[in-house]
């Protein structure tokens, strides 16, 4: 467990890496022994159910918190993230799944919220909102986003999937090298999980390392071009694109998620269910 | 499953239109295909759609109605009693002018996400602190003001530090410094002046400035027009008002994105606090005096005027020029209900209405915001 190591084929050096990687919280190892990396355009698949420890992972390679052992690297070099805007400033971003924005502000100034482009000086340094509008739209068509041409709407009156076109082309934007997306299809009607999963390809295109965490195998492998099995904290699995088929990854995932139903039925003799509180929690 | 055969169907156009390697992809099907716009009656339609939310989500759009209907009411009903003559303009912006005073910084601070409701005491701090320096210690009026001032602002450092540090809500915060610098207040002026109401001693042109009067209107009027100036200035042109509609929008992304939100708030109690310890000064120097308790109304009223102008109870959402038609709105009412020669009663009923009818409105205004789309 933990062992399984991806061939490598696309070839190009990782951006971000973790090496042997484990997170324990109050003894319990949310996350064992794993070693992954994503390189430049490449698409990163983390999946797994809920409890399996996606997000402990991902929370640990957008610096929330620091590993309990393992190392993580930044263009082959060792690293150490103090906070999430640490992260950031190495290239790390992180788009949660509200897509972080503020829904009501608007387009323009959720994108760029803490790094607003300014004119003038003293008290009337004010923002060049002529210029970030000019900007943001120009930003968000590039990902694709065609359908949004005013940024003075306010984000809570965008689709969902728009919601995060806006966070990941702020990222962008603001110089991410990776882009950590949890969850982001999750609360998504079809078309919406479409949008979101072309700009995951657009974002690639354009040379941004994607790690793509979530419990859909069918959107993992839509955009995916190497994918890990999370299960307990273990990767039980993981492969580049085209070596599984889908059946092989959907069997993969059911089985995984019997094995844990397994599990807790058996610690719930001892437990009494505490143990899937803590899963959840973690999640 | 129908599910299982949507999503192979996203992967089927997905991969049909990104998989092509460099190719710049077509625009989106998925979302642009609601409408047909090549119906030129549909697309006036759109546009007079797109102008009215426009227009409406300016946040001032609702307040704006609210004063205007309320001012025609009273001009109607109070028209022939002199309501709208410049005496009776001047009576209402009197009183506007100082409720604006504290109700701006209060509503920002809103906007931010945070209560005060200490104000009402630092006014009485503000107005004994310059009545005690000037009318007992006989210093200079500037010296006495800059230390009623220097006082309110550690009132604001206390709320914004206390507040920040512990994570009590304000509302709790705030109420307990109200009473706590209440009683100070009243403690140090009895033990000074063995008194509760003191007499300043002011004149010049630093009176003049602060408490003068052009024709019928008080100065205030200016200062007020000013301070509304600067908060609509802040929040909406420079980038600490973006971080202020951040902090108070969502507090957790604006921190993520780099904005100081502690830095935010303890900043905006300061202000509040100021503009309290400022209206005290106006205040006495106005009536010649201080007295403890002399801005015990404004406790509601200030978060009246800010919620009347727009400002959501939950933070994130508001507008000077909102705040500032809340606070005439407040001011009409209740000056106008003398105009009318109905009973005086009558005033705190119909804002008590607009309160809930503007609270009604930001609310529906909140959600349509987030659920649409």
């Amino acid at each position: 467990m933990g062992e399984a190591r991806f061939s490598n084929g696309t070839g190009s050096s990782p951006i971000i890496e973790a090496q042997n990687v484990s997170k324990r919280f109050a003894g319990v190892m949310a996350v064992n022994n794993v070693s992954l990396g994503v390189g430049a355009g490449e698409v990163l698949c983390l999946l797994g159910d809920n409890g399996a420890g996606k997000s402990t992972l991902l929370n640990v390679l957008s610096g929330v918190y620091p590993p309990s052992s393992g190392v993580l690297k930044i263009d082959g070099a060792e690293a150490s993230f103090r906070s999430p805007r640490d992260a950031l400033a190495r290239g790390i971003a992180t788009v949660h799944q509200g897509g972080g924005t503020v829904p009501l502000m608007s387009i323009m100034r959720n994108f760029f919220l803490g790094a607003e482009p300014t004119r003038g000086r003293g008290p009337f340094r004010v923002i060049d909102s002529a210029r970030a509008k000019e900007t943001v739209l120009e930003q968000v068509s590039a990902l694709g986003l065609t359908r949004v041409v005013d940024a003075d709407r306010l984000v809570g009156s965008l689709s969902g999937g728009e919601r995060q076109g806006v966070a990941i082309a702020r990222a962008m934007y603001l110089g991410a090298r990776v882009l950590i997306l949890d969850e982001p299809t999750s609360a998504l009607g079809v078309k919406e999980a479409a949008v979101v999963l072309r700009l995951v390809v657009r974002a690639s295109e354009r040379g941004v390392g994607v790690i793509l965490v979530t419990h859909n195998a069918h959107h993992a492998l839509t955009v995916g071009e190497r994918f890990a099995v999370l299960i307990h904290g273990n990767v039980v699995a993981a492969w580049n694109r085209g070596e599984k088929s889908r059946e092989e990854v959907l069997t993969l995932m059911a089985g995984g998620e019997e094995m844990e139903d397994l599990e807790l039925d058996l610690a719930g003799a001892t437990a009494n269910g505490d143990n899937q509180d803590e899963h959840n929690e973690r999640s | 499953m129908g599910l299982d055969r949507l999503t192979q169907a996203i992967e089927r156009q997905v991969r049909r239109e990104s998989e092509p390697p460099g190719s710049h992809l077509p625009e989106l099907q998925v979302t642009a295909s609601t409408g047909d716009a090549s119906d030129g009656d549909s697309r006036d339609r759109s546009r007079a759609r797109r102008v009215i939310a426009r227009l409406l989500r300016r946040p001032a759009a609702g307040p704006f109605l609210g004063a205007v209907i309320v001012y025609v009411f009273f001009a109607i009903f109070a028209g022939n009693n002199s309501f709208v003559t410049v005496d009776g303009t001047a009576s209402w912006a009197d009183q506007a002018a100082e409720l604006g005073i504290v109700a701006v910084p209060v509503g920002v601070l809103m906007i931010a996400g945070e209560f005060d409701l200490s104000i009402a005491s630092v006014i009485g701090l503000g107005g004994l602190t310059v009545s005690i320096a000037t009318g007992h210690y006989g210093l200079p009026l500037l010296v006495s003001i800059a230390i009623a001032l220097a006082l309110s602002v550690m009132v604001g450092l206390i709320n914004g530090f206390v507040t920040t540090r512990t994570g009590v809500p304000s509302f709790i915060v705030t109420m307990a410094t109200y009473f706590a610098i209440g009683g100070a207040s009243l403690y140090a002026t009895r033990l000074i002046t063995s008194t509760t109401t003191v007499g300043v001693t002011s004149s010049g042109w630093l009176h003049s400035v602060l408490a003068g009067s052009v024709h019928q209107f008080n100065v205030s009027v200016v200062w007020c027009v000013g301070i509304a100036l600067v908060a609509g200035h802040v929040l909406w042109r420079t980038v600490f008002g973006n971080w202020i509609f951040a902090t108070g929008g969502d507090k957790a992304t604006a921190r993520a994105a780099g904005v100081p939100t502690n830095r935010v708030k303890v900043t905006l109690f300061v202000t509040s606090s100021a503009a309290a310890g400022l209206l005290g000064v106006i205040q006495a120097l106005e009536y010649g005096g201080g007295q403890v308790g002399q801005g015990d109304n404004f406790i509601f009223d200030a978060v009246i005027a800010a919620v009347v102008g727009g400002v959501l109870l939950q933070g994130g959402y508001g507008s000077a020029l909102g705040i500032m038609l809340g606070v005439v709105t407040y001011s009409v009412v209740n000056t106008g209900i003398f105009y009318t020669g109905w009973d005086p009663d009558l005033a705190q009923l119909i804002i008590g209405v607009l309160v809930l009818i503007a609270v009604l409105a930001n609310n529906r205004l909140r959600q349509r915001v987030l659920s649409s789309g």
